[in-house]
């Protein structure tokens, strides 16, 4: 893991590519639908989340690709250490290079996009939850492709349908606390879908590896 | 003396076609293979089913008499394997590179930083163990992975074309470890095109036609 976070920071642009993604976009939203706070206030939880899960699937592409070119994963494969342990750090790795730094970013551009200051907290709350499901997922479906030589748009029909569950309570956390009422109930349904993720799609992900170096 | 590894009835094929029918081999401790074979004859194919990565064979594969499904993890700690691609990372230096491999290996020694200073100057990597890989040569590169050889307590080293991009000087080198290595009662499997001149029998397996 630490090798792993170690290659990540010295490939800076690869780092920096989901988040001026989700910067740019995001910043477009108020030139497009105009800039009046109460419409962009109301759209603000949906933009800010689907542009932060699209930044999340496009990164996750490369989550394996670089180790498989390189022959790294055979040897993780060939490893003593449980390919469960090692490809869970592999998923933290890529979440603290990718969904930490867009929960992080996230209040600024909550901000630019007018989202009322009481859904702030929700909003950070949900990301950093929300960010590692979808690392967790994108990881399954990065493990499936890596063996393929274009796998960007079968990654995404993979993987889409996996996050829109993560999508839709994330939203409705950030959309309650607008609302002022309480986001309980969603953030828990996500802390569920994170608990879900975290211990069962290592094996999913490591069952993947292992089909696609055997191929 | 039980033979370490053993293959029994190996075949395989790749899209209809035979690469190796009924091949039984016996790898035997203190002893040097060479498989030879044209290109496409299925030598890489033949290393990665005795390692474990594919799984694209019919037939059995035994570890110390035992079947290689039971004893996985006690073979897969006396194994080690430096492919075509020799899963150096080129954004880290040999340093880091070594370091990683000691982590999901599970190896921990005392005085790590030594040790993996020893190995690289073993392998003539002296003075650039902080360089990023990407600086380096293919040679070098390759080098950084030859270095795994001194880290590891294994008893079964396989090697998929050892000699690529090693200058004349490091060739003879590796001869000499292999032949050490085999001398302490390790086994090496290996494919290379280049004739070996080590003063000790070599088994030669020929694949193809």
């Amino acid at each position: 893991m630490r090798r792993d976070l170690l290659t990540a920071f010295r490939r800076r642009s690869d780092l920096a590519n989901p988040l001026s993604f989700y910067l740019i976009v995001c910043s477009l939203f108020p030139i497009g639908v105009g800039p009046d706070p109460a419409q962009l206030a109301l759209l603000a939880p949906g933009i800010l989340w689907v542009v932060a899960l699209l930044a999340c699937m496009l990164s996750s592409n490369s989550l394996f690709r670089y180790d498989y070119d390189d022959g790294s994963l055979e040897q993780m494969l060939l490893s003593p250490v449980t390919l469960y342990l090692q490809v869970l750090a592999k998923t933290l790795a890529h979440w603290l290079t990718t969904g930490l730094p867009l929960t992080l970013l996230s209040p600024l551009l909550a901000f630019l996009l007018h989202l009322p200051s009481q859904a702030i907290v929700a909003l950070l709350i949900s990301m950093a939850i929300g960010t590692l499901v979808l690392s967790f997922i994108g990881a399954i479906g990065a493990a499936l492709t890596v063996g393929l030589k274009s796998a960007g748009l079968l990654l995404s029909l993979i993987v889409l349908p996996l996050y829109i569950p993560v999508l839709i309570f994330a939203v409705s956390t950030v959309q309650s606390a607008v609302e002022e009422v309480s986001y309980g109930a969603p953030l828990a349904i996500l802390g569920a879908f994170l608990a879900l993720a975290a211990t069962l799609s290592p094996l999913a992900i490591a069952a993947s590896v292992r089909i696609s170096v055997d191929g | 003396m039980t033979p370490q590894l053993q293959a029994i009835d190996l075949s395989c094929r790749r899209d209809e076609r035979c690469l190796f029918e009924h091949l039984n081999l016996v790898i035997e401790p203190a002893q040097i293979y060479q498989i030879e074979g044209p290109n496409g004859s299925g030598k890489t194919t033949l290393l990665r089913v005795l390692c474990g990565l594919s799984t694209q064979y019919s037939g059995h594969l035994l570890w110390c008499g035992e079947p290689m499904v039971a004893v996985k993890a006690h073979y897969l700690s006396q194994l080690l394997y430096i492919g075509h691609s020799t899963g150096v990372k080129i954004a880290l230096t040999p340093r880091e590179n070594l370091q990683w491999y000691l982590g999901i290996n599970g190896i921990k020694t005392a005085c790590l930083n030594q040790t993996i200073e020893q190995a690289l100057h073993r392998v003539g990597l002296y003075g650039y163990e902080d360089t990023p890989c990407y600086t380096l040569s293919a040679g070098q590169q390759r080098r950084v992975g030859l270095a795994r050889l001194f880290l590891n307590e294994a008893k079964l080293w396989v090697l998929d074309e050892p000699f690529t991009a090693i200058d004349k000087h490091g060739v003879a080198e590796l001869e000499t470890w292999l032949a050490d290595f085999a001398d302490q009662g390790g086994s090496v499997v290996l494919t290379t095109h280049h004739t070996l001149s080590i003063e000790r029998p070599i088994h030669r397996i020929v694949l193809g036609g």
